[in-house]
Formats: C-alpha cells, sequence, structure tokens
C-alpha cells in the first residue's frame, strides 16, 4: 500500500500523456487513481497477485539507453522508447519512472477481445438468472471490449449449477472464470484454505478441499469479490436484483472493530449487508455474523409502539407517564455501548440533570483477531467521551439489584439493555418505577411499567466511536416503523434537551470532539486521539488494522 | 433565395360572395351522405386486431408448457409507469423446471398504471412477456385492475416458438454426463 | 271525409276548437321531435357515422320488421329524447333572476306557437284556406311582429341567467336579430310590391300571395330578394351558420347554458318551430305555397287536389327543414363581427338597391 503520509511522486506516459503517480504503485490502481481503467478480474488490490485472467495486458515500454554509454537514446529530439515486444499484464506491474503505457493501441484491444472471447466460450447465458447481473464485472467487460458475438459452434461446457460449497455460499460452477480470487482471499486473509482448482482445460473446476467446506465466518467475502455470479450468497440468491437496491452507508455493530458496511435495500426492506471499504478499518471485508444482523429489523417480536403497563399508549402519554415515573426519586440509569454518541451525549445529560447512577453492561465475546473483536458491542469508546461514563463496562447489573432491593434506588431507566439477562430479575424490576427504551420485546421490557419503542442501526442516523478511536457515520437505510421516534429524540425529550443542538454542545464541551459534526463525517470516518483515555484496560486484543495499546 | 414569394390572388367576384364555396361545401356534404357509414358498432362488431397490436402485456408459457418467465426482473426495471412488481423466487429441486433454477413466485402488472409501451415486451430476454390482442379490460375494484400471475398467464397462453433454450440446455448437460465429463 | 275536413278546419264547434288547439300543438312538438331526429341523422350520414339506432320498446320491438325499422332508424328516438327533458331534475340555480328565468322558455315558445295556428297550408274545395285559426287571414306583417318577438326570450333568458356567457349570448342574439330584421323586411317589401294591388283589401295578406303565385313562382322574378330572405330566415332563426347566440364553442351554450331539463327542451322546440315558420313562409312567398310545380294546373278536384296541394306544401316544408340541417353540418359559424358586417354592410344594401331597382321598373312600366 501507498503511504499517504510521504508521496513520493513518479512521471509516467499513458498514451502519449504524462501524468504523475505515486511510485511503486500496482499499475492497475495507480491508473484507475488518474481515471484511466485497465479491465480486470483476478487482481484485487487487497489480495496477491495473481496474473490469471489476461484481462490487463497492456503495452509496456520505456526510454532506450545506449549498452555502451548508458545514455538517453534519442530520436528525432525526443527519448526513444523500447517498446516490449509482447503485451504485459498491469497487475503485475508496479510503476517505475518513464515508464510508457499504452491502454488504446489495436493490441491491446486485440488482447482484450481475444481474453473476453475465451472466457465467455463456456460461460452460460444466464445473466436473466444471475444474481451478479447489474454488479458482474464479465457483464461489464464483454459489453465494453467484447466483439458482441460468438464465434464458437460447438456445445458449452455443462457443469454443476447448484453446488453448496459452505452453510452461505453456493456455487455456479458454469458461470466460474477461475480467477482464484476465492481462493487467495481463503488463504491470504481469512486463514482458512478451503478452496482449490481441480480437473484440467475446460474441466478445471473451483471446490473444496475433501471433508471440507467454505464455513469459516468470512465467508461471504469470496460472493463480494467474484467477479462473476459463480459464488451466491446462499441467502441473497435469487431474493433482488441489485440495481433496484438502495445503498446506504452504516456501521456493522457487532463488535467494537467497526466495519464500514453498505445496506441494500429497496421500498423499506433491507436485502443484504455488504462490507464498504475503508482501507483504515476493515479494508474491503467484513464478518459473516455482521451480514445477517438486518433480519432483527423484521423480528416479530419488534417493539413498534409505546407502551404503559402493557398497554398500548399514544406516544404523548407514554412520554407523560415516563416523565413521571423518572421524577420518582433516585435514578438509576442502564446504559448502553449499542447507543450511538448523540444519544449517550443525552442520557448523559438527563443523568447528570438527575443526578442518576450509570450502568454500562460489558458484552465480551471471544475475538477473532480480524474484524470480530472482544468488545461485542460497537460504541464503550463514545460513553467515554461522551461522559456518560468513566468506569469499564461493568460484567452485570447484580450491584444496581442489590441497590433496588434496599431501597436506595426508586425508579430505573434501562437503554437498549436486556436487564433481565443481566442479573436484575424481572422480580426485581417490578419493585420500582422503570422506564425501557428497547428494539425488541423481552423479560425487561414485559416487566417494565413504560416501555418506548426504539430503532435499529439501519432505521436511524448516528455515529459510533470503534476501538481505533474512529468516529463512524451511520446512516438511515430503512423507515422505522410506523409513529416511532428516533431514539435521540426520545432522549432529548426526557433529558429536555434539543436533539438538534447535541453536535454544537458536544464540539464545545468535549475536547475530544472539538470542531467535529457527527453528521458531516467523511465516508472514512475521523480518527479521534483517545490518548485520555490510555489509562482505561479494553477488551480487545489484535485485529486486522489495530493493535491493543502495549503499556496497558 | 430559396424564398418564393406567393403573391396572393385577388378573389373574384363570384368568390367573394361566397356562395360558390357554400354549393361546393354542399356538395361535399351530400357526397358524404351518400357513402356507407364507417361506424363500428362495437360491442356488437369487433375490430380485427392487427399483429403488432400491443394489448394487454401478458405472460406466456412455451410449447412444453414450461413458464418462460425467470423473474429477471427487467420488465420491472425499465416500466416507465412502474407497473409491473415481481417477487423473485427459485425452483425447487423436485420441479421438472429445477434446471431453470429461478421463476416469479408473485408477477403482478397493475394495469390502472400499464401505459401499454411495449417496452416490457421489448426489453425482456426469455421472450416471456407479449403485449397481445386484449384491449378490453374492466373492474369493479383497483385490486380486479391488478393482474397477478395466474391471471397473466391465463391471458397470455402459448406462443408457438421453439427456442426451448433451458431445456436444450438441460439434454446436453444430460448427454456431456453420459459421455462421461 | 272532406265533411269531418272542413268541420275541423272551419268548425266553430267547441270540440273541433280543442282538437284544433291539441292539433298545433301535436304537430309543433312532433315536428320539432322529428326535425331533432333528421338533424342527429343528416349529420351521422355527413360523418360517416350511423345515428341513433338503438332506442326501442318492448311493446313495438317485437312486431317483426317494423320494429327493427323504427329502431335502426331512430323513430323512437324523439320520445325517449322527449321524456328525459321531461322526468329530469328541473333544477333551479340559486344565482337566477327567477320569475324571468322560467318566464323566459314561455316567451320563446309562445310566438311560435301563435305565429303557427296562423300559417296557411292548403285550400280546401271550397277555398276556404287550412289554418289552424280559420278566418284569421292577418297577413304578413302579423307573422314578422310576433315572431321577432323570440328575441325577447334569449334576452330575458341572458339577461336573468345572471351569469357572463349566457349574457354575452343574449346581446349578441338581440343584435343580429335586429341586423337581419331590416334585410329581411326589405327583401320581402320587394315581393308584395310585385303581388299586391294598391287598392287591395288584405293587401299583404299570405293566401292572395300564394294565389298570385298559381303561374310563375316569385322566386323565378325576385331571385336576390329570395336569397337575402333565406339569409335573412337562417339568421332569425339562430341557426348555424348565424347562431351566434348559442355559439357552443365560445359561449359554452349561450343564452341557455343555465338551462336545463325541460326549460331546455322548450328552447329547442322554439328553435325548431321557428325553423318550420321561416320555412313556410319562404315556401308561402316564393315557392308557391300549396301549388305544386310552377305553371302546372291544378290535378283532379274537390279533396284530391286539396291534399295534393297539402302534401306539395308538406314536402317543400321537409325538403326546407333538411336543408336547414344539411347547411348547418356544411358550414362553420361565422364570426360575430362577420355577421353583422353581412347584415349591415352586405344584405341591407342589396335588399335597398334589389327594392329600389323593382320600384324604378314598376314605375317606369307605369
Amino acid at each position: 500500500m501507498v503511504t499517504d503520509n510521504k508521496p513520493s511522486l513518479v512521471t509516467i506516459n499513458v498514451d502519449g500523456v504524462e501524468h504523475q503517480v505515486a511510485a511503486g504503485a500496482n499499475l492497475v490502481d495507480a491508473l484507475a487513481k488518474i481515471g484511466k481503467e485497465v479491465p480486470h478480474y483476478c487482481y484485487h488490490p487487497k489480495l496477491p497477485v495473481a496474473g490469471n485472467c489476461r484481462m490487463c495486458l497492456v503495452e509496456l515500454g520505456s526510454p532506450m539507453r545506449d549498452r555502451a554509454t548508458n545514455e538517453l537514446v534519442t530520436e528525432n529530439g525526443k527519448a526513444k522508447i523500447g517498446w516490449q515486444p509482447k503485451p504485459a499484464i498491469a497487475c503485475a506491474t508496479n510503476v517505475s519512472p518513464g515508464l510508457h503505457v499504452r491502454l488504446e493501441s489495436p493490441t491491446v484491444k486485440a488482447c482484450r477481445e481475444g481474453v473476453t472471447e475465451m472466457l465467455l466460450l463456456n460461460h452460460p447465458l444466464d445473466c436473466p438468472i444471475c444474481d451478479q447481473a447489474g454488479e458482474c464485472k464479465l457483464q461489464e467487460f464483454s459489453a465494453e471490449y467484447g466483439r458482441g458475438y460468438s464465434r464458437y459452434v460447438d456445445e458449452k461446457n455443462a457443469k454443476p449449477k447448484k453446488t453448496r460449497l459452505g452453510p452461505r455460499v453456493t456455487l455456479d460452477d458454469e458461470r466460474c472464470i477461475l480467477c482464484s480470487r476465492c481462493v487467495r482471499f481463503s488463504s491470504e486473509i481469512a486463514k482458512d484454505p478451503v478452496l482449490g482448482f481441480v480437473n484440467r482445460g475446460s474441466f478445471n473446476t473451483l471446490t473444496c478441499f475433501p471433508g471440507r467446506e467454505l464455513d469459516n465466518n468470512y465467508s461471504l467475502n469470496t460472493v463480494d469479490i467474484c467477479p462473476v455470479g459463480a459464488l451466491t450468497s446462499t441467502d441473497f440468491r435469487f431474493k433482488m436484483r441489485v440495481w433496484f437496491l438502495k445503498q446506504t452507508p452504516s456501521i456493522d455493530t457487532e463488535s467494537s472493530a467497526g466495519a464500514n458496511t453498505t445496506v441494500w435495500s429497496r421500498e423499506g426492506k433491507i436485502y443484504r449487508i455488504t462490507p464498504r471499504q475503508n482501507d483504515a478499518v476493515n479494508d474491503t471485508w467484513m464478518a459473516d455474523s455482521g451480514r445477517e444482523l438486518y433480519k432483527s429489523v423484521e423480528a416479530a417480536n419488534r417493539v413498534t409502539f409505546a407502551t404503559v403497563k402493557n398497554a398500548q399508549a399514544t406516544v404523548e402519554a407514554a412520554f407523560a407517564a415516563a416523565a413521571d415515573a423518572l421524577s420518582a426519586g433516585a435514578l438509576a440509569i442502564v446504559g448502553s455501548s449499542h447507543m450511538s454518541v448523540e444519544e449517550q451525549r443525552l442520557l448523559a445529560r438527563l443523568a447528570q440533570a438527575k443526578h442518576a447512577s450509570v450502568y454500562i453492561p460489558a458484552h465480551v465475546g471471544k475475538g477473532d483477531g480480524l474484524l470480530v473483536s472482544e468488545d461485542r458491542t460497537p460504541n464503550f469508546r463514545g460513553a467515554l467521551v461522551t461522559g456518560l461514563t468513566d468506569r469499564a463496562p461493568i460484567a452485570d447489573l447484580k450491584a444496581l439489584a442489590a441497590d433496588i432491593d434496599a431501597g436506595k434506588v426508586k425508579s430505573v431507566l434501562i437503554v437498549r439493555e436486556d436487564a433481565a439477562m443481566l442479573g436484575l430479575p424481572a422480580s426485581t424490576l417490578a419493585k420500582v418505577r422503570s422506564v425501557v427504551l428497547a428494539t425488541h420485546h423481552n423479560v425487561t421490557t414485559a416487566a417494565a411499567e413504560v416501555v418506548l419503542p426504539a430503532l435499529t442501526v439501519f432505521e436511524r442516523s448516528g455515529s459510533f466511536i470503534n476501538c481505533q478511536f474512529r468516529l463512524q457515520a451511520f446512516a438511515q437505510a430503512v423507515p422505522g416503523p410506523t409513529g416511532v421516534l428516533p431514539d435521540a429524540l426520545v432522549l432529548a425529550r426526557l433529558a429536555g434537551a434539543d436533539a438538534a443542538t447535541v453536535w454544537s454542545e458536544l464540539s464545545a464541551n468535549v475536547a475530544t470532539l472539538a470542531g467535529l459534526d457527527g453528521r458531516l463525517l467523511p465516508a472514512e470516518g475521523v480518527q479521534l486521539d483517545g490518548a485520555a483515555f490510555a489509562s482505561h484496560k479494553f477488551p480487545e486484543g489484535k485485529l486486522l488494522k489495530f493493535a491493543p495499546a502495549v503499556n496497558a | 433565395m430559396a424564398i418564393k414569394i406567393v403573391v396572393r390572388r385577388p378573389l373574384t367576384f363570384a368568390e367573394r360572395t361566397y356562395l360558390p364555396q357554400i354549393i361546393a361545401g354542399l356538395k361535399v356534404t351530400w357526397d358524404n351522405m351518400m357513402r356507407p357509414p364507417v361506424t363500428l358498432q362495437y360491442p356488437d362488431e369487433r375490430p380485427t386486431i392487427p399483429k403488432n397490436y400491443r394489448g394487454v402485456p401478458t405472460l406466456i408459457a412455451d410449447t412444453n408448457g414450461r413458464e418462460k418467465c425467470v423473474s429477471c426482473q427487467l420488465c420491472e426495471f425499465v416500466c416507465p409507469p412502474k407497473a409491473i412488481r415481481i417477487t423473485p423466487g427459485e425452483i425447487s429441486e423436485t420441479s421438472d423446471n429445477a434446471h431453470v433454477e429461478k421463476a416469479p413466485k408473485e408477477f403482478e402488472i397493475n394495469m390502472l398504471r400499464c401505459i401499454y409501451c411495449g417496452l416490457c415486451q421489448e426489453v425482456c430476454p426469455e421472450e416471456a412477456i407479449f403485449l397481445q390482442s386484449q384491449y378490453s379490460l374492466t373492474g369493479l375494484t383497483r385490486e380486479s385492475m391488478v393482474n397477478n400471475k395466474a391471471k397473466l398467464y391465463e391471458l397470455g397462453g402459448t406462443l408457438p416458438d421453439n427456442h426451448h433454450k433451458w431445456d436444450k440446455k438441460k439434454e446436453e448437460a444430460e448427454r456431456q454426463s453420459h459421455e462421461g465429463h | 271525409m272532406e265533411k269531418i275536413l272542413t268541420d275541423l278546419v272551419l268548425s266553430p264547434l267547441w270540440y273541433f276548437a280543442v282538437a284544433r288547439g291539441l292539433l298545433v300543438i301535436v304537430i309543433l312538438m312532433s315536428i320539432s321531435a322529428y326535425t331533432v331526429l333528421l338533424e342527429r341523422k343528416a349529420s351521422a350520414w355527413i360523418q360517416g357515422r350511423i345515428g341513433p339506432n338503438r332506442t326501442n320498446h318492448p311493446l313495438i320491438s317485437w312486431i317483426p320488421f317494423v320494429g327493427t325499422f323504427l329502431a335502426k332508424g331512430g323513430f323512437i328516438q324523439p320520445a325517449a329524447d322527449g321524456l328525459k327533458f321531461l322526468f329530469k331534475e328541473d333544477a333551479l340555480p340559486g344565482h337566477v333572476r327567477k320569475v324571468y328565468y322560467v318566464l323566459a322558455p314561455i316567451i320563446a315558445l309562445a310566438p311560435a306557437i301563435v305565429t303557427m295556428v296562423m300559417l296557411p297550408f292548403g285550400q280546401l274545395p271550397g277555398g276556404q284556406i287550412i289554418t289552424l285559426c280559420p278566418g284569421a287571414d292577418v297577413g304578413v306583417l302579423f307573422m314578422f311582429a310576433i315572431s321577432s318577438l323570440g328575441v325577447y326570450s334569449i334576452a330575458l333568458a341572458g339577461w336573468s341567467a345572471n351569469s357572463k356567457f349566457p349574457f354575452l349570448g343574449a346581446v349578441r342574439g338581440a343584435a343580429q336579430l335586429i341586423s337581419y330584421e331590416l334585410a329581411m323586411g326589405l327583401s320581402v317589401l320587394t315581393v308584395f310590391l310585385a303581388t299586391a294591388s294598391p287598392n287591395e283589401n288584405n293587401a299583404l295578406s299570405l293566401v292572395s300571395m300564394v294565389n298570385a303565385q298559381t303561374g310563375a313562382w316569385n322566386i323565378l322574378f325576385h331571385p336576390v330578394a329570395a336569397l337575402v330572405f333565406l339569409i335573412c330566415i337562417f339568421a332569425e332563426t339562430n341557426r348555424h351558420p348565424f347562431d351566434m347566440p348559442e355559439s357552443e364553442t365560445d359561449l359554452v351554450g349561450g343564452f341557455h347554458t343555465e338551462y336545463g331539463a325541460f326549460k331546455f327542451g322548450i328552447f329547442f322546440v322554439a328553435e325548431y318551430s321557428h325553423m318550420i315558420i321561416g320555412s313556410s313562409l319562404f315556401i308561402l312567398m316564393f315557392l308557391g305555397g300549396w301549388h305544386i310545380l310552377p305553371w302546372m294546373p291544378t290535378i283532379g278536384s274537390g279533396i284530391i287536389a286539396t291534399l295534393l296541394g297539402l302534401g306539395a306544401f308538406f314536402f317543400k316544408l321537409c325538403f326546407f327543414l333538411f336543408f336547414f340541417v344539411w347547411v348547418r353540418w356544411t358550414i362553420p359559424r361565422f364570426r360575430y363581427d362577420q355577421v353583422m358586417r353581412i347584415g349591415w354592410r352586405v344584405l341591407l344594401p342589396i335588399a335597398v338597391l334589389n327594392l329600389l331597382a323593382y320600384f324604378i321598373w314598376y314605375a317606369l312600366r307605369g
């Protein structure tokens, strides 16, 4: 990868025009940066170069030097270019000073046409039923660089159309162009080498190693990087054509790694989640587990309306009841690392106003060293930064339960946490006035006096701070259930604050967030200075782009 | 100069009285009266529908009775008034048409929205949707004007083409597997 | 037969008077209604259509051939049209001047009926004139005087409707009627100059006018006057191409925009009555009345001659009604300024010059 902080540029000549590009960059990437597309299938910027698709063939040359004197040879006053006699693949070439490239020469065009024709020899006419259609490199390049008709008179090879590679991936062998991206991903990134090619010639086929299957938590990335429709997501297969889907930038909430995602939805229904490239966080990958989170949006136990004492209530009645319950005296607040930065700030102000004690439960799991961290919440750093808490997350709520039993706490506000699973049983909760803000019904909501509906990460906008102290925004992809207010508005109302001014207040009062506005973040997020919280002990181990502080 | 100036001829006295024109007009209408009427008495008489008529869009089955639509949703995409709505689905493994893999679970054309432009027929890669000769479509409710999949196939029937693209492919796959590849 | 006919026409007995009264209304209404049918059918033929051919009644439709023929020919359509007008809700708009609004259609129909009863149709074998009001040979002045009262209905309807389109229509209608009345009167004068002698009683009588045409018809000696009169009756009846008061393209419905149901129907009948009256006057003054052809001796005698005369008159009337329809579906409407120009700057000078020419001719001849 090119280091951005030390830009050493070299001059290359593309089709007779000189360009400045980063020294040592891969030629495909360097050309893409100056707006020249080199068609390619097997090359992927985040994977080792294989060079087997031959689509990126270009003509290369460099200024000739005299063998005897090592002087530049000139011809008609210009440096004489020594062109390589045969085309070379751009993906295996790094730029060097004075490199000359031909992208539009007859030879290059003939190469692309020939490669395309070869790849299409046995490729089925599946586009109408192929899920890749619309985002298929083969489809795009065939239209752009292919000859437009077939000279092939023999029957195409028939291969298995529906091979199960793993629990989440289905293979259509006929469509495979043997680019080996998936093979390289499995061995190099997922470190789970289960894929390989068998047979020879036209019968060359992708398959799993005997007795193994593609079942690691990163298997769906092979579907993302497959340039054709060979590897398909079993979940998304035949569900919806991609050109109907609206893409919304979002954040994977399954852990504090904070992988950037794109949510694909149509008419308020989410169809799939794919990774969004962020070289500082997740490159172009994400875990399979994070892709299934959208199913919670349409879960049967969604909280879709406010209830007071388990009876449906209007928004106004519920707010009145909540305000009443929260004013009953000695308030305890169970906050969450699943809340956004904005919501946490509003909750912190509520806690301040009511002199409430705040509990942030911990959700710890096993990290995989890649993109699923030990902290299974997206935003504990946010709770620290916004001042919601200054303690490490607590393992359970037994202390709060004891306080309730002792009568020290008169009312409880629980936000986005299932307290009953954390040692605060329903029977204890019933002893005090309680308000719960929740997305899904559970034991806690059943026991609560007032339940206010909350929105999932796909239904509201906000920002998270991941384990790297990187502030990243997520946007609303689909509308929430009718009449449900965003959590920030609900909390602002309870705190008597204005949700619209939360960022001006944050940037004015919180040093870490000075000058920032969470609604205007760049796509790749903003790296914050986490030095102020260096004394904290965080559970995260090494991740793809994160290493825990050594002094901790 | 390409401009030709046409000098307006002054009217003759007869023309200025307007009477010859009236008489000529009366003759025209009289001649018309002598001609047979061109009226088509619609419910009793029906017009002959030309071959290229664009009537109600329908779905068709091939000569083996296989539904040709594979729910690629190109028609849904191209439809200018967004009248088409397809729910794609997978053909079950046990079906005779399992080799086609994909077929619409539901296919709705809202005839209150349809503008009979024929783009769906033009875009269809499987030649499964055709605007046929049906021109009289009425309903008593909005719902009844939404043609569902069953109705569309009932209206569409079978068109006698013999492409059998998918069946040929299946035969070829079977042949190759018999030959031992 | 002859006795009954004579009695019906002449008898002063009350039941004959009632029968005559009913006859006026029945004839007027049914001729108007069937003129409407003619209008619809003829316009359909001109436009390549079929016209009304569906209306039928169970009492008639079962009859083989006849029932079908009546339906195809649309002969039951006028009954349906009339009944529709009769049974529609007779809405009274809130913004109209109610008394005058209701009065206007009555005033439209009354002059039409009054003029109608005075029209002579034929001659009984005894020499008595067949009219619906026996013995009142009132002459052409009365005709013009009464039938011109129709303009009051237009003015009244337009004014009482209290909205802009009817009002514009009424103003146009009034101006148009006044404009063409002059030329019409002058053209008629030319004819009477020829036929009536100074000392004669009933000099302006229509009957003596018809009798004067036993040989040559007036149209042969007074073609210019006939043409002016013909154009003027088109204008007076507000028919195309002179239907300024209605003028549906620019005035919605003109003076009867605000009328519906039977009141509108009455306006309709009045318009067609005016067509009948206008045509009849033309026939009486220029086309020899009940004479079958110019210079043709009376065929047969007694009742036969009477019936033939009546038939000739009726045939000429039918032709004229058809001619009205034919012209309507041929010629586009004049612009309002064109209407005024034709009336004042074309027809009136022609009529005056024509009159002067005949005057000089008669003066020179002595």
